[in-house]
């Protein structure tokens, strides 16, 4: 059976592929952090599940030590001038497409197919991972159909994948860092003490009031947490069914649906959420990290109104 | 009330601006110790969680091949795709790409996006060509608020299209959390009640983008005065 780990020893070696295609370029002044980051970046995929839980903190707070006190840098790059890169694309024309679009067509027809494929008795992949499997099992069919198609050198993909993630940095670790300080979070209890703070400085004996503290706090919770999933559990065993549901007689599947999508309000406007919000500036080569955040805000205001308003006419209609 | 460290910790980080990846450890470090456990053990507790979120960065295995394409001209090729389309505009494009993106994910297809493998090669040059199909060379300005845009585009529209399939994770996790506190709700009952947000989306953000045409010629027009 194809599981995680499987996928975790490929990321591992492109991560140390990374590291020594770094290591080996003289134009970027920083080159030995870079190699440090990735190099011990693919130690935590590669050995991060056989070592024990302490060996890995210490290796994440290397890395986290390697990032910040000198920083990271970038190679001046081997990337082709406009000019060549209009003339390929004038002789491949919508060819080039084709790989590019297997990612997304593949992805989606494994999370289906994998479910039906079963060897010796057992499904082929990890049911409970299929997308993440699937993402890894298309990128593989892409790379292979874009090397047949264009036949660059050997190490081409290797090189390309040092230029996107150095141009990404530190950034591409963060989502994985935040995820590590939820679970800080939840350890320390920091959901209970943030419910019970609000139940202690808000009004809440009129249903108005109580709805709209849910929703809201939903949002502002997600904001800290980075995560609507985080949020969820806390505000709705603190606010959401002692008040809404049971002092109120508020429908609990209508609370739900709409205090989760107010979560993902906040979700739109914090850079807690990096992988939605600070990865994108990092790969679309942005100077303001928050440059998403500051498009998404609008939105996600008028979106957390027009949620309080819902819940305040469906919630109660019963 | 210490455990709420951590949080002190992010905002003043974030706020003057401080390597990120550190104030998230130094944040994560503070908040276990402040929660009772001993120093090792709170580095312990980091690197497990660290290492049972891993599966989050799976998505870098797509840069080899978009890196390589991109050599390949990828990004140019999207631009002149979209320059032949006379009424292509920023607008339009992001506006497609919204009501595509929204109702793949309504359907349990929420891999049909994302930033590295559709934003970045594919999704952001296509909005920038159309603007360039208008008017010429775009200011830097111009240009980055264009990709901020197509950002966002991909994140409402999964946000608020996902929640309408039933077997996606939020909707397994409202009801196992609902079914530990006794109460039993019905899948497709959230999904409904998911679908008036997900209409006020689509309505809220797809107004913005009619906007956004008229934003970028004022902007432009600003930038070629001060020029």
């Amino acid at each position: 059976m194809i599981t995680l780990e499987h996928i975790y020893w490929l990321s591992g070696l492109m991560m140390l592929g990374v590291a020594v295609v770094n290591a080996r370029d003289a134009t970027n002044p920083r080159r030995l952090n870079n190699t440090a980051f990735w190099g011990i970046y693919a130690v935590t995929f590669l050995a991060g599940s056989y070592l024990p839980d302490l060996a890995n903190g210490f290796l994440v707070i290397a890395m986290v030590l390697v990032a910040s006190i000198r920083g990271l840098g970038q190679g001046k790059g081997e990337g082709e001038t406009r000019q060549k890169r209009e003339a390929s694309a004038q002789r491949w024309g919508n060819k080039l497409f084709a790989p590019a679009l297997t990612i997304p067509i593949v992805t989606v027809l494994g999370t289906v197919l994998f479910k039906r494929i079963i060897v010796n008795g057992a499904p082929l992949v990890d049911l409970k991972q299929v997308t993440v499997i699937s993402l890894a099992i298309a990128t593989i069919i892409a790379l292979t159909i874009g090397m047949v198609m264009l036949r660059p050198p050997l190490f081409a993909p290797i090189r390309e994948a040092r230029r996107l993630l150095d141009a990404v940095g530190w950034a591409a670790v963060l989502p994985q860092m935040l995820a590590a300080l939820g679970a800080l979070f939840a350890i320390a209890g920091v959901g209970k003490v943030v419910s019970g703070i609000a139940q202690k400085w808000i009004p809440l004996d009129h249903p108005f009031a109580v709805v709209t503290t849910y929703a809201i706090g939903m949002a502002a919770f997600t904001m800290i947490m980075g995560n609507a999933f985080a949020a969820f559990p806390v505000m709705t065993a603190g606010i959401g069914l002692p008040l809404i549901v049971q002092k109120f007689g508020g429908d609990p599947t209508i609370m739900a649906a709409i205090g989760m999508l107010s979560g993902f309000c906040g979700t739109l406007m914090t850079p807690m959420a990096a992988n939605f919000n600070i990865v994108p500036t990092a790969l679309l080569e942005l100077p303001d990290e928050n440059a998403v955040i500051k498009v998404q805000i609008p939105t996600a205001l008028m979106l957390l109104g027009a949620n309080v308003l819902l819940m305040n006419f469906l919630v109660f209609r019963h | 009330m210490f455990s709420l460290i951590g949080i002190v910790i992010v905002v003043i980080g974030f706020v003057l601006r401080i390597n990120p990846l550190l104030v998230v450890t130094v944040a994560g470090l503070a908040t276990g110790i402040a929660g009772g456990l001993g120093p090792l053990e709170v580095v312990a507790a980091f690197g497990k969680a660290f290492i049972t979120s891993r599966y989050v960065a799976i998505v870098w295995l797509v840069l080899p091949v978009i890196g390589l394409l991109e050599h390949a001209g990828l990004k140019e090729r999207a631009r002149a795709v979209i320059a032949r389309l006379r009424t292509a505009t920023t607008s339009r494009v992001l506006l497609v790409y919204f009501a595509i993106r929204q109702v793949t994910a309504a359907l349990g297809l929420t891999s049909l996006g994302g930033h590295a493998q559709m934003v970045r090669p594919l999704i952001a040059p296509m909005a920038e060509g159309a603007a360039e199909n208008k008017f010429g060379e775009l200011p830097e300005k111009t240009r980055y608020r264009i990709r901020a845009n197509a950002a966002a585009v991909d994140n409402i529209a999964l946000f608020f299209g996902e929640d309408i399939f039933i077997a996606i994770g939020s909707i397994l996790l409202i009801r196992g959390f609902l079914d530990q506190n006794g109460i039993h709700v019905e899948p497709t009952q959230l999904a409904i009640w998911a679908i008036p947000t997900a209409v006020c989306a689509l309505v809220i953000h797809c107004t913005r983008l009619l906007l956004l045409d008229r934003k970028l010629r004022a902007e432009i027009e600003r930038e070629m005065e001060d020029a």
